[in-house]
């Protein structure tokens, strides 16, 4: 196992020397730079500036300087920030948002899926796999005003925005719910089903039947023979996910005025805050090859099947 | 037994759903504590006020920090801020500010008239390359000191008498000159500061951080958050601190639109500080007391570029511009009681309204069209209007492609862009037309028409006009008031008859403010001296 671990971190070296590269150079060869506004500077001052943020320098020399300094690297936006600061402040925030909303993802995912497996074709499974679609069919720009509409504005439960009451410092606040509930609906919906499909594939099989007739009770057979099968495709889906969830999304932190990463991802191509990008993208690639390798690693322990090599 | 899980699987999700809920008191019904909640936009990008140039920054640091002057809540018209008085010239080009005793920076240090000099020589260093440092220019000596054609900064027109009078020498007799003084660029800042954290010339060296931020403002800072919000505290130690009223005001960076209003709905701001479109008739109709809909130093219009078919030709702008009805405009499209613009300078600035107009006539456009060649639009270039992606933007030019195809015959072709490679396009004049807006930069006549100079950045069109750049030259060394803004008359007479620019409409500021809110004047430039500002305390407090 070790030896598997160690091959997949050394693998992951030139994964990020090349996603570096690309988003390094694709932002390059965008058009415009962080300095245009709408007050145009002068040409003086715009040569000035780029000789202040070392634009001048030759590209490749640039680029090794972005990646061996990048934490180090001052925003273009928010010059009194680095990139290391800005992801470490706001990183938090996101995964927490994110693990949030995936224990109301797996919890509900999970519930429902079974529930769903347990009577295939009635209405067990009708309302429980209907309401999933309807999680899946509903983006979240639409759920989560919906929620802040009826919750918040109408009903006064929760506030409309914000993350961590209003010192911002509360390790849990009443604002975090509707956020992580729109975020967490939309996975609980994919989790659902997978988690039925998974289980319907297990309770068909013949050592079910077996532990049926020793005498095992239902809920045995469910959380001790079925489960551990029953959910390997939601590991697997869970990887990404995991990422995309902890990553933050532009959406829900948008909508409900969350200072979190994911708006930096976006945001910051859109300002041409060359140093931001690279730093979030790096990031980002780091988290989502780190989740994958545990994911790898679970479905071994869980998979009799599979093997570390 | 499956009934059972369900059971316990909902009843724990019902319990975890509730634990911290239950409304709590909002923010906004607290004026006791005279806590201002407010959002004006986007994250500032610093509060260095030689880095940065936007309005949102505005804000906050004209909370933190106070120049020369001040602004009177009403009508803006400078007040004394740092300097208690002022002499000036008979020939209206040397200002000599005495400044106050008790003029302290938050650190407890005196503010000196030596601090202005080394701040303007700052923003005017040329490693700093501030964006904005263009502010400073009508002082003697600035322009030059900032392109490194002047190395002497004892040779620019700044100097300190002594501790407490400062004597600035200006170009030319500059009547707007103590209106300018209220832009943060001619702000000071703490220099000893500055240098402990990286030097001068660093930008976001992290002296504006909060541990480290010294400033001499009604409020000092006591807390920024990246995305959450900026705290600024009532500063007890500024000289006017009985003037203060509020005890903090809390800055949210947020910057869509609904959201904002889903806050202030929800109680946890003070204001709207853009209202979306779609929700002008609710307020107008439901919460009339909330809604402000205020006249705005701004300009919305399109550039022309004058140097490609089939701009180049004045019959074509000319035909353009006069078959357009921007009162249906702004009734239809943007709603939000704009102005229609026949000129391109916002009426009312500083006693100056155009004289010139754009006559709005469809069929002395179509004599026009056809004189240039184009008859009944016949054989009319592809023509295309570029714009930065934003639905407000996107209806307008849908509205006008069709006004000219109605009026004009004409098809053009609408392209957006998002808003780098917009700008970028505009600056390497790679555009037919492109839309545009402009907001003044200090309530003169001078900040809307010397863009058009043929030396100015802003241009962006390729017009230029010998006698249009004499006449902006000539207002700004002219004396007599009455004099000068006839010099901009017949200015703004040229720029409406060769039309590089096609005027829209003039912007109004469409907002919502909490009546809780007391001392809120609205004016042309959107400025609210925050130490004026009140919270009302409710009876049941």
């Amino acid at each position: 196992m070790l030896k598997f671990i160690l091959r997949r971190v050394l693998e992951t070296i030139p994964v990020l020397l090349c996603v570096a590269a690309m988003t390094f150079f694709m932002c390059r060869l965008a058009p415009g730079g962080p300095f245009d506004e709408d007050k145009q500077v002068t040409a003086e001052v715009r040569e000035l500036l780029n000789k202040q943020f070392n634009l001048d320098q030759p590209l490749h020399k640039q680029f090794i300087q972005y990646i061996t300094h990048l934490p180090t690297l001052q925003s273009f936006k928010y010059p009194n920030r680095t990139v290391g600061e800005i992801i470490s402040q706001k990183f938090p925030v996101s995964a927490k948002l994110g693990f949030f909303a995936m224990c109301i993802a797996l919890s509900l995912g999970i519930l429902f899926g079974v529930i769903a497996s347990l009577r295939p074709n009635t209405y067990i499974d009708y309302i429980p796999s209907s309401l999933a679609m309807i999680g899946i069919c509903l983006p979240t720009f639409v759920m989560g005003p919906l929620l802040m509409l009826v919750f918040s504005l109408k009903l006064g439960w929760f506030p409309a925005t914000g993350w961590g009451g209003f010192s911002g410092d509360q390790f849990f606040a009443s604002d975090m719910v509707l956020p992580s509930v729109t975020l967490g609906f939309f996975y609980a919906a994919y989790i659902s089903r997978l988690t039925r499909g998974g289980m319907l594939d297990i309770l068909t099989q013949d050592y079910i039947r077996t532990a049926k007739a020793k005498g095992a009770s239902g809920l045995r057979v469910i959380l001790k023979h079925s489960l551990r099968g029953g959910l390997l495709p939601v590991i697997s889906f869970m990887g990404p996910a995991v990422a995309g969830l902890i990553a933050g999304s532009f959406v829900i932190e948008t909508i409900f005025a969350i200072p979190g990463l994911g708006q930096d991802f976006v945001k910051s191509a859109f300002n041409r805050d060359y140093t931001l990008v690279l730093g979030v993208v790096m990031f980002y690639a780091t988290l989502i090859i780190l989740l994958n390798l545990i994911v790898d690693i679970l479905q071994v322990t869980l998979n009799p099947k599979l093997k570390f090599d | 037994m499956t009934n059972r899980i369900i059971a316990c699987g909902a009843l724990g999700l019902l319990a975890g759903a509730l634990v911290g809920c239950g409304p709590g008191a909002k923010p906004v019904d607290q004026g006791g504590g005279k806590v201002l909640n407010i959002t004006v936009g986007t994250e500032p990008e610093d509060i260095d006020p030689h880095v940065v140039t936007g309005v949102p920054e505005h804000h906050i640091i004209v909370a933190l920090t106070e120049g020369l002057v001040a602004e009177d809540p009403v009508d803006l018209h400078p007040v004394p801020g740092t300097a208690e008085r002022w002499e000036v010239s008979d020939d209206g080009t040397v200002y000599t500010f005495h400044l106050r005793e008790n003029a302290k920076w938050t650190n407890g240090d005196p503010v000196t008239a030596n601090d202005f000099v080394q701040s303007f020589k700052r923003i005017l260093t040329p490693a700093l390359a501030s964006k904005y440092s263009y502010m400073l220019f009508v002082m003697k000596g600035a322009e030059d000191y900032s392109l490194g054609k002047l190395k002497d900064f004892s040779q620019v027109g700044v100097k300190a008498i002594d501790e407490r009078t400062l004597e600035i020498t200006l170009n030319s007799p500059t009547p707007y000159f103590l209106s300018l003084l209220n832009h943060y660029t001619w702000f000071p800042v703490h220099i000893a500061t500055i240098e402990k954290h990286g030097g001068l010339t660093k930008r976001g060296s992290g002296w504006t951080k909060p541990e480290n931020f010294v400033s001499n403002g009604a409020f000092r800072l006591k807390s920024w958050r990246l995305g959450r919000k900026i705290v600024v505290e009532k500063n007890h130690d500024y000289w006017d601190a009985k003037t203060t009223k509020l005890n903090e005001i809390h800055f949210y960076p947020i910057e869509l639109e609904t959201t904002q209003e889903n806050a202030f709905r929800g109680g946890q701001l003070h204001n709207i500080y853009s209202l979306h479109i779609d929700k002008i008739a609710t307020y107008k109709k439901e919460h009339p007391d909330e809604l402000r809909i205020k006249p705005h130093l701004a300009s919305y219009f399109y550039r022309f570029n004058v140097t490609k078919k089939p701009c180049d030709d004045v019959r074509v702008r000319k035909a353009l511009a006069m078959a357009l009805d921007r009162g249906s405009i702004t009734e239809n499209v943007t709603k939000g009681e704009q102005m229609p613009a026949l000129f391109f300078t916002p009426p009312g600035v500083a006693g100056y309204t155009a004289r010139a107009r754009i006559e709005e006539n469809v069929e002395k456009a179509r004599q026009l069209l056809a004189e240039a060649g184009y008859p009944d639009g016949k054989g009319f270039p592809s023509l295309e209007l570029l714009y930065n992606t934003t639905e407000g933007h996107r209806i307008i030019a849908e509205a006008i492609q069709q006004m000219w195809k109605k009026n004009l015959n004409i098809n053009i072709t609408l392209q957006n862009q998002e808003w780098k490679v917009y700008l970028d396009r505009q600056r390497e004049m790679d555009y037919q037309i492109s839309r545009a807006g402009w907001t003044g930069d200090y309530p003169d006549p001078n900040t809307f028409l010397d863009m058009w100079t043929s030396w100015s950045q802003q241009n962006q069109t390729g017009w230029a006009r010998d006698d249009y750049d004499a006449l902006i030259r000539k207002a700004a060394v002219t004396q007599d008031p009455e004099a000068r803004l006839e010099l901009f008359q017949q200015a703004e007479e040229i720029l409406m008859d060769e039309l590089p620019v096609l005027p829209i409409y003039i912007y109004t500021r469409v907002y919502a403010l909490n009546p809780a809110v007391k001392n809120w004047h609205a004016n042309v430039l959107d400025h609210h001296p925050w130490k004026h500002l009140d919270l009302e305390v409710k009876a049941d407090e």
